[in-house]
């Protein structure tokens, strides 16, 4: 029987534009916090999971790197990646460890510089993301290209206006606002995104996540040395992973990403809730809004409301505190920043402090069901995991 | 701009020089572009079929913050096009972004789509214009 798995040390660096800090320097300053919060010795560290998405930056041996500069040298390590989700997939591969009995205490590390490279060859590295050959080299498809055509899709089937992508940018700028960390601590109005220019129509520069360097960390320990550790550790509840076709054109939905929807069936089924009403088992959800329609879609795909519905649940308002569900009270990818193979740790460090009632007034959930949910996108829907952290033990498998 | 490699463009030619997807022989769904295997039923019994050159618009984008290489040709339009047995994604030439709506009528032209700079390898292939 697998081993239950517990966050038990979190650490987030400052996200934004880091030119003062390399990759090491940066992933330390998260490591250092975590390592402090669980109150353990950089030597009771068993395995090293480093998520990185890379390309844009200089180190094509981000773990030895990032490890040799933290004093974590000789441990177990490797880097995973699986584009924008390389965050959750590097949580994963440290639970599994430890779920499996490898390890009892396991370091998930993302980190990310993406200003190590000019912009517009960020943009490029980012636009491959996808079926490079098919649909970048041969047709220009551009990251937001992407998510463009889901959006003209979602507005067509369902009447969504660019309004309504727009309320999401104004929501999670208001909560950065109150993240210390974020990139852009700052509110904006709707105005300010409706007028802003397009960069993929109907995608506008304030509806995009910004090109960030930051890092996050969470420590992880097994369920005996959890308890030795912290009174109070977050357990993951339930992981979900799922995939799609490379090619967005051998797809056939348009209006949802077949692998979100997947992963939260996956995840709430091994949670054991009951997917028909998840929204009452939950306190708040991080969802991946790498461009708003993402998080309009996020809302369908989990399963917050029904198909078609999600843009009135941001018109309505209902997912600021006291809504139906608060979503990316940490100001999302679009405020707090896309540091790639960071922000899926992120999630899990701000879900952990929300749970444990730690994070800024004015942006802390009530917390009553003492569960959170991570939804965590690579690429355009090419990979999709869902994790569940829950103050309560989960149950066995 | 990365560089393009010249066996890249060469091994593709064909199909990026003609409409040519796979037929399933089990499932029967057509998928371009072309790969060893189903992407729907995973068969590997599948055979190449020259797919229909008119579609329409499912979806489209006008996109502004384009690749270097696109720059002068800025704002570009992409299209998710439906061609009946299957979908491509394309470039939209020869037409302004008002005149594209969803539901529009497409056809495949043979057009430049790049070059590698001054010295390195100019790439041809499919774009889609609306029909006259």
């Amino acid at each position: 029987m697998a081993r239950r798995v517990a966050i038990v040390g979190t650490g987030h660096s400052r996200f934004g534009v880091r030119y003062d800090v390399s990759i090491p320097e940066l992933a330390f300053e998260a490591i250092r916090e975590a390592v402090n919060e669980a109150g353990i010795g950089f030597d009771d560290i068993e395995l090293v999971v480093v998520g990185n998405a890379g390309g844009w930056s200089s180190e094509p041996l981000p773990a030895i790197v990032v490890n040799e500069y933290a004093g974590l040298s000789g441990k177990a390590t490797l880097r995973v990646e699986a584009a924008c989700s390389t965050g959750s997939a590097a949580i994963k591969t440290a639970r599994d460890a430890i779920a499996s009995g490898d390890a009892d205490i396991a370091l998930a590390i993302g980190v990310e510089k993406m200003n190590e490279s000019p912009t517009p060859t960020v943009v490029e590295f980012i636009g491959r993301a996808g079926n490079y050959f098919w649909e970048f080299e041969n047709f220009g498809l551009t990251f937001p290209g992407y998510y463009a055509l889901y959006a003209t899709s979602y507005m067509f089937q369902y009447g969504a206006r660019e309004e309504d992508f727009c309320s999401v940018a104004v929501k999670n700028h208001y909560y950065a606002s109150m993240n210390p960390k974020a990139h852009f601590p700052r509110k904006i109005s709707l105005e300010d995104c409706m007028r802003s220019r397009y960069v993929a129509w109907p995608i506008k520069l304030l509806d995009s996540s910004p090109i960030t360097d930051g890092a996050a960390a969470v420590i992880l320990a097994s369920e005996e040395i959890a308890y030795k550790i912290t009174d109070s550790p977050v357990w993951i509840e339930a992981i979900g992973a799922a995939s799609d076709t490379s090619n967005i054109s051998k797809r056939t939905t348009f209006t949802s990403l077949e692998a979100a929807r997947l992963a939260a069936q996956r995840a709430y089924k091994k949670s054991g809730l009951d997917s028909e009403s998840i929204v009452k088992n939950l306190d708040l959800a991080e969802v991946h809004d790498c461009f708003t329609i993402a998080e309009i879609m996020a809302y369908e795909d989990l399963g917050f409301v029904k198909r078609g519905e999600g843009y009135k649940l941001a018109r309505e308002g209902q997912t600021y505190i006291g809504g139906l569900i608060p979503v990316n009270l940490s100001g999302g990818l679009k405020a707090k920043g896309h540091p790639i193979g960071a922000t899926g740790v992120s999630m899990a460090v701000d879900i952990t402090r929300q749970l444990l009632g730690r994070v800024e007034k004015g942006r802390q959930a009530e917390i009553r069901h003492g569960r959170g949910l991570a939804h965590n996108i690579g690429g355009t829907g090419h990979y999709a995991y869902v994790t569940i952290y829950s103050l309560s033990k989960p149950r066995g498998d | 701009m990365l560089s393009k490699s010249p066996p890249v463009v060469w091994r593709s030619r064909i199909y990026r020089y003609r409409l040519i997807g796979c037929k399933c022989k089990n499932c029967g769904r057509v998928h371009y572009p072309p790969a060893s295997a189903c992407p729907y039923c995973s068969s590997r019994d599948l055979e190449e079929v020259e797919l229909p050159r008119v579609g329409k618009v499912l979806s489209y984008s006008i996109v502004y913050a384009v690749d270097s290489d696109a720059r002068e040709r800025s704002p570009v339009i992409l299209g998710l096009i439906d061609l009946g047995v299957t979908r491509i994604i394309a470039e939209i030439t020869d037409a302004n972004p008002e005149d594209i709506k969803i539901g529009s009528q497409l056809e495949a032209v043979f057009r430049r789509i790049g070059e590698d700079g001054e010295t390195g390898v100019i790439i041809y292939g499919l774009k889609f214009r609306p029909v006259i």
